[in-house]
């Protein structure tokens, strides 16, 4: 029921992205100040909205998880924070890229955007560890539901209390005067976000379809088997369903 | 609220008898003031060193109560007793952060004179009243957070390791927000006014976290 419409939605990912991709690099102005290297803005800060949207969707998933005791949100909320984390990686990895090129150091600690995203980070990291600590896979859910409900609520607060602390180096990009950009990097960027948040809707599905597939497969499996009423338990920091 | 009162006495009246927790948050601390003073090779410290010092320090020692919080229940039998008690589950989540927070209060009483009288260069009597204020918030932001955690963590097979894991990142708001409410206070040239915005953060954070842990505990204690 995830392969549903699935081609359709990669085919609407590829062609946005590397529409956004071609505004990116032949039509969209070169930083007045940073120059050429600016351009990867375009692929740093979508990602790392995308995941932030991402951390928080894990956390909502959870809470329908709690309300309804149904495995699959719980696997909805892994998912979601697993690829979140992948993002995650990828933002901090082109964010250290861009601080070197624009800033000329690798890392900031006076760069508020940046260094609570690490903290998020850091607290994602926890997640695969806390699950797979958990040998009761219902109690794994639960215990899972809780932290990512726990840390969704953290990352609006976090930033919040690292902006408080820290200088303002880091531009604002979604700023309430749109960040100052003219208009064709701002329709740029636009593009860019919806492009990114497509890739993770697709990866996302395509990750669900995958799950579920393979547990029919060993679901099915176990039937030839003959052995259905015991089903095999391993260690594990994924969810089954 | 009855039934924290009653978990919370047996909470004290446990640690009264067995000293599991206290005296090694107390000594840790003392330890680590000592560290700290090889590791910096410094005999004072003042301003925001003096602050970052103190926070660190109280945060570690609160790891070993983290750590310790919930191990009698899991190990004892107490959580399957309180299962079977007809009564709110949250409550043993009260009783568990105000004990916590008690717990903080004299590891405190004891580290802060400790520290003033082993590394803080400038006196702390004019200091004094913000830094009651100002502990006090963070200890309540620590104690809802290891409440929570300390329950997350305790029944997993790493749970030494997953708890601080789970609950360092947490703290660091809490961090951010005593370190910079405590450094005008403990100044070279002595106790400058206590920012207020600082303690609106940890203020608020207590108070979100608070909330959102009571909503979520329940799940935790359901086997």
């Amino acid at each position: 029921m995830y392969g549903k419409g699935i081609a359709a939605l990669s085919a609407a990912t590829v062609v946005t992205l590397v529409g956004a991709f071609a505004l990116v690099f032949f039509w969209a102005p070169n930083d007045a100040d940073q120059g050429f290297v600016q351009k990867i803005f375009y692929l740093h800060v979508p990602m790392a909205i995308v995941a932030l949207c991402g951390f928080v969707a894990g956390g909502i998933f959870a809470i329908q998880h709690l309300r309804t005791r149904d495995a699959v949100y719980d696997l909805k909320s892994y998912v979601a924070i697993h690829l979140s984390l992948i993002l995650a990686i990828g933002v901090l990895v082109t964010g250290s890229i861009w601080a070197k090129a624009a800033w000329g150091h690798w890392w900031l600690w006076d760069e508020p955007t940046l260094v609570s995203f690490l903290i998020v980070f850091l607290l994602y990291a926890t997640y695969q560890p806390l699950r797979f600590s958990i040998e009761d896979r219902e109690r794994q859910a639960r215990y899972a539901s809780v932290f990512a409900i726990t840390a969704g609520a953290f990352v609006p607060l976090n930033f919040l209390a690292v902006r408080l602390a820290e200088a303002y180096t880091h531009p604002r990009v979604l700023s309430a005067t749109g960040g100052a950009m003219p208009g064709d990097m701002r329709l740029t960027f636009l593009v860019t976000i919806v492009g990114m948040a497509l890739l993770f809707v697709t990866l996302w599905r395509f990750e669900m379809a995958a799950k579920h597939t393979r547990a029919r497969v060993s679901a099915l499996r176990r039937r030839l088997d003959g052995d259905a009423d015991n089903p095999v338990l391993r260690r594990s920091a994924a969810p089954t369903i | 609220m009855r039934v924290a009162a009653a978990i919370l006495r047996k909470e004290l009246r446990l640690e009264l008898r067995t000293f599991e927790s206290i005296p090694g948050m107390a000594l840790f601390s003392v330890t680590t003031f000592v560290v700290f003073h090889f590791g910096l090779n410094r005999a004072t410290v003042a301003g925001d060193l003096a602050a970052g010092i103190l926070v660190v320090t109280i945060l570690f020692a609160g790891m070993l109560g983290l750590n310790r919080l919930y191990v009698a229940d899991e190990e004892q039998g107490g959580f399957d007793g309180f299962l079977l008690a007809p009564v709110d589950r949250t409550w043993l989540f009260v009783a568990k952060a105000v004990a916590l927070f008690g717990y903080l209060t004299v590891l405190e009483i004891v580290a802060v004179p400790a520290f003033a009288f082993l590394l803080l260069g400038p006196g702390i009597g004019q200091a004094l009243p913000g830094l009651i204020v100002v502990l006090a918030l963070v200890n309540a932001g620590f104690a809802i957070i290891a409440a929570l955690v300390g329950a997350l963590a305790v029944r997993t097979r790493a749970r030494d390791l997953v708890g601080p894991l789970i609950a360092l990142p947490l703290l660091v708001p809490v961090v951010i927000g005593a370190a910079e409410a405590l450094e005008p206070l403990l100044l070279e040239g002595g106790a400058a006014v206590l920012p207020v915005r600082w303690l609106l953060v940890l203020g608020l954070y207590d108070l979100v976290f608070g909330l959102l842990a009571i909503a979520v505990f329940d799940p935790l204690l359901e086997d």
